[in-house]
């Protein structure tokens, strides 16, 4: 995983739970260029627990100036945001990996529909200066439950193209409407809760839409459970905590893993699984039902055990 | 004519399903000669999947079209060619919104045409259903003059076009919606293998 | 560093020839005595000093005589450059990689001067100078990736990556093993392998598939293949078989030396940045089997892989009907010594 030491530049509240950090090169030098959509995991050495977390860049992918990221504060998180709130300031250096994109517009596309929900936004403040710049048409749905909490609005530009949908204010996104008479060729991509990806899903199957042209991207965080101990092949056991994922607990160990987005969608973390005595909790979006069901592979970033034995090719 | 079953083949060699209707959904239907019958069959499954329908055939000598005209789709037109239904068909993708499904039905050249316009139009390959039925000829490109040659059914065949004399190869471009055809005695000119009827 | 540039033909006369300096720097492509399919990719970070790995675009004495070569096949044919319209940012991103690297690793050869998008290109051994806008189509005489192949040694494939695969959805294709550009363009990562026959029993391309999709920026990585020519011939590809082909009946037992090419392909992938596409380039290195045996080891090798190659991949590579030749000629500098590890001459 190639990383880039780099200084954190500016960081300013956009909202009460949403702040934005931007990062340069030390030295000023131009920092690797991007596709809209893609991300960074940004390190955090948090008193002796080393945090990664991946992070969709928001500012423009052609300006290698820096790297901006929004982050929002998860208080039942795994304290990777809240260390981001409350230890990173201005002149701080972090090291982050370069971009990798697992949600890049497909640009074949005869028109783009954006699709954002609270902080699903960030890949799509990219993406919009990408299209902007393609010239390619496009619309985008942002949606929020209040004003106060909608980080996203300070960020958007005024465009006839972007539609911002409060539900406090009665203004709830209509996805029908939505998606209801689109060009031939229009492509959806939809960012933020399950619930609304499976909503822009639902709708889109009903309006007889092919899965080809729907994208999504969940905001993926590995998710909290109970405490469950791996077995790996030299005997060797690894205890992984409530509030730890399996990965973050290999690496604890010290114990060698390929990994990329850390959010169950790349693929790179993959594990052979050699004795299963319980249930794996598959929460990635990579491994098929079949792979999920037969229980010999597991996403470590994500997924979770309970039971008897756990015992991984590692 | 039942549905071909073809042999297993490489990875780029197209498949077909039966149809399988989508309601009462937007729909653009592509078929040629024995084709009807997937579509009579696909109605008699759903007759509501031809409500908003919009129905190209392509008779080729066949007698379905006074039948396939009574199912009642909403637009009905038949074709004496693909290329005479083709300005037509274009028009019908350029307008369709998404959502619009495409039953596409008959020989593999009429699937191959239909197909590659409804990708280029933006159609993603699984919004598009196919099934074939009737002749098993096949759409050949030379890949040395780039010409077209239509209905194959032998290997080797000549090619129409420069008169070379091609092998046909399971090799399917979805962009050109044809086979490809390559020479057969590139190496020992005038060497030919003896013709055989092309098989499922 | 200097090259001397060739003067030679890759068709008609062949002229084409390897210097010795050349002759040892050949990426020989096998490193043990026996040869079938892997996913034999490795980091493309570099390499031997003076062999093709070194830099990230290899030039070498060929550069003047494949551009020129290229030239002719695109006059004849120019199908064999194409683009669909989704692919010209990933035109420019390659542009912008071959530049930027071919001016730092070789700066008495190339310059590029950058103001903004204001770009100025000097191409020094093929006489070229061009100011142009970046992004800025209109600026430059073709597009970005027809013009930058153009001035770059191998075949291009550039990849766009969309519903977890690899379409190759561009390409600059005039020396490659028998396949075409024209009729493979927008086909997906197995279908374009579909003619290859065994290795997709193997799993070779899911798992090839699986690590490209993930290929990360800045961290290209790189492979050899190889099959077989006769002649120093780059334009072997199927829209003029019928007018290479009668040449592979030519091999006779005192030809084959110098008639018969080992054809060995560098193939490196770079995750592109504004694209997100890969760049495929393949670079072909030909030299005769009477070139390969002035290095024992690989005389020996070759020997012992040609000759136990199982049918369907010689059938496959095109030279089943030359083999039985190539081996005896082969067997000649066999001496049934033991060859050490890797891919370098000893």
């Amino acid at each position: 995983m190639s990383a880039l030491e780099l200084r954190v530049a500016a960081v300013e509240p956009l909202s009460p739970l949403v702040t934005r950090f931007r990062f340069e090169h030390p030295a000023g030098a131009a920092l690797p260029l991007f596709s809209g959509g893609a991300h960074i995991v940004v390190e955090m050495p948090d008193a002796g627990v080393l945090r990664r977390n991946a992070y969709s860049l928001i500012s423009d992918p052609m300006d290698g100036s820096g790297y901006e990221i929004a982050v929002r504060r998860e208080d039942a998180g795994r304290g990777g945001s809240r260390f981001m709130h409350t230890q990173v300031k201005p002149g701080d250096t972090l090291r982050v990996t370069a971009p990798i994109n697992l949600f890049s517009l497909d640009l074949r596309a005869k028109k783009h529909v954006l699709i954002g929900g609270g902080i699903g936004i960030t890949p799509f403040l990219a993406q919009l200066r990408q299209l902007t710049r393609l010239q390619m048409p496009f619309e985008l749905h942002y949606a929020a439950r209040s004003r106060a909490e909608a980080a996203g609005l300070a960020l958007l530009p005024d465009l006839p193209q972007i539609h911002v949908h409060i539900s406090e204010e009665g203004n709830r996104m209509d996805l029908g409407a939505i998606l209801s008479g689109q060009p031939l060729g229009t492509h959806v991509y939809t960012c933020g809760p399950e619930g609304l990806i499976a909503a822009v899903d639902d709708t889109a199957a009903r309006l007889g839409w092919p899965k080809g042209a729907l994208h999504s991207e969940a905001f993926l965080s590995p998710p909290p459970g109970t405490p469950f101990t791996v077995t790996l092949k030299s005997g060797r056991t690894i205890e992984v905590g409530p509030h730890q994922s399996l990965l973050e607990a290999l690496e604890a160990a010290e114990v060698e893993v390929n990994w990329s987005c850390r959010g169950g969608a790349c693929g790179r973390c993959e594990t052979g699984v050699s004795a299963c005595h319980g249930r794996i909790e598959h929460h990635d979006h990579w491994l098929s039902d079949e792979e999920k069901a037969a229980q010999t592979k597991i996403m470590p970033c994500v997924s979770r055990f309970t039971g008897e034995m756990l015992t991984l090719d590692l | 004519m039942p549905r071909t079953e073809f042999s297993p083949s490489i990875a780029s060699r197209p498949t077909y399903a039966p149809l399988r209707p989508h309601g009462a959904a937007p729909a653009l239907m592509l078929a040629d000669a024995e084709g009807a019958e997937a579509l009579l069959e696909l109605a008699a499954a759903d007759p509501a999947v031809m409500d908003r329908a919009h129905l190209i055939y392509i008779p080729a000598g066949a007698a379905h079209g006074p039948r396939l005209r009574d199912l009642g789709a909403k637009m009905y037109h038949e074709a004496p060619s693909f290329s005479a239904a083709l300005e037509r068909y274009r028009k019908a993708l350029l307008d369709a919104k998404m959502g619009t499904q495409l039953y596409l039905a008959g020989t593999e050249g009429l699937i191959g045409q239909g197909l590659a316009e409804a990708l280029a139009a933006g159609l993603p390959a699984d919004a598009i259903q196919s099934e074939h039925r009737g002749s098993i000829a096949r759409r050949m490109q030379c890949v040395h003059c780039k010409g077209i040659t239509e209905n194959v059914t032998t290997d080797p065949f000549t090619c129409s076009h420069c008169g070379l004399t091609l092998f046909v190869r399971d090799h399917f471009s979805r962009r050109l919606g044809a086979f490809q055809g390559v020479c057969v005695d590139a190496e020992t000119p005038g060497i030919v293998p003896e013709m055989k009827e092309i098989k499922a | 560093m200097t090259i001397r540039f060739n003067d030679e033909t890759f068709r008609d006369d062949y002229t084409f020839h390897n210097s010795p300096e050349a002759i040892r720097r050949f990426p020989f492509p096998f490193d043990q005595d026996s040869y079938m399919y892997s996913v034999n990719l490795e980091p493309h970070a570099g390499g031997r000093a003076g062999s093709p790995f070194q830099n990230r675009f290899d030039v070498d004495e060929h550069y003047v005589a494949e551009m020129k070569d290229r030239e002719i096949t695109l006059a004849e044919d120019p199908l064999r450059c194409q683009s669909l319209p989704h692919m010209e940012l990933a035109g420019w991103d390659f542009l912008e990689l071959v530049m930027v690297s071919k001016s730092e690793d070789y700066p008495e050869l190339f310059t590029l001067n950058r103001d903004g998008d204001r770009w100025h290109w000097i191409n020094r051994p093929l006489g070229i100078e061009q100011r142009f806008t970046f992004l800025d189509p209109t600026t430059l005489p073709c597009g970005p990736m027809e013009y930058i192949t153009r001035q770059t040694q191998g075949d291009h494939a550039l990849l766009d990556q969309r519903d977890g695969n690899l379409w190759m959805d561009a390409g600059m294709v005039t020396s490659q093993a028998d396949w075409s550009l024209d009729f493979d363009i927008g086909m997906n990562f197995y279908e374009w392998h579909a003619p290859v026959p065994k290795a997709h029993e193997m799993g070779v391309f899911q798992r090839a598939l699986k690590f490209l999709l993930n290929l990360q920026q800045g961290a290209p990585v790189r492979r050899l293949n190889w099959t077989m020519t006769v002649n120093p011939r780059l334009d072997t590809s199927p829209e003029n078989y019928h007018k290479w082909g009668p040449e592979k009946r030519t091999i006779t037992p005192e030809n084959v030396g110098a008639k018969q090419h080992l054809r060995v392909e560098l193939q490196t992938l770079w995750r592109l940045p504004r694209s997100n596409a890969i760049a495929f380039p393949i670079r072909c290195y030909l030299m005769s089997l009477e070139d390969i045996v002035t290095q024992p080891k690989w005389g020996r090798r070759l020997h012992r892989v040609l000759r136990d190659l199982p049918d369907e991949l010689a059938e496959y590579k095109g030279f089943a009907v030359n083999r039985p030749v190539i081996v005896d000629y082969l067997a000649r500098f066999d001496d049934g010594a033991d060859t050490s590890p890797g891919i370098f001459p000893d």
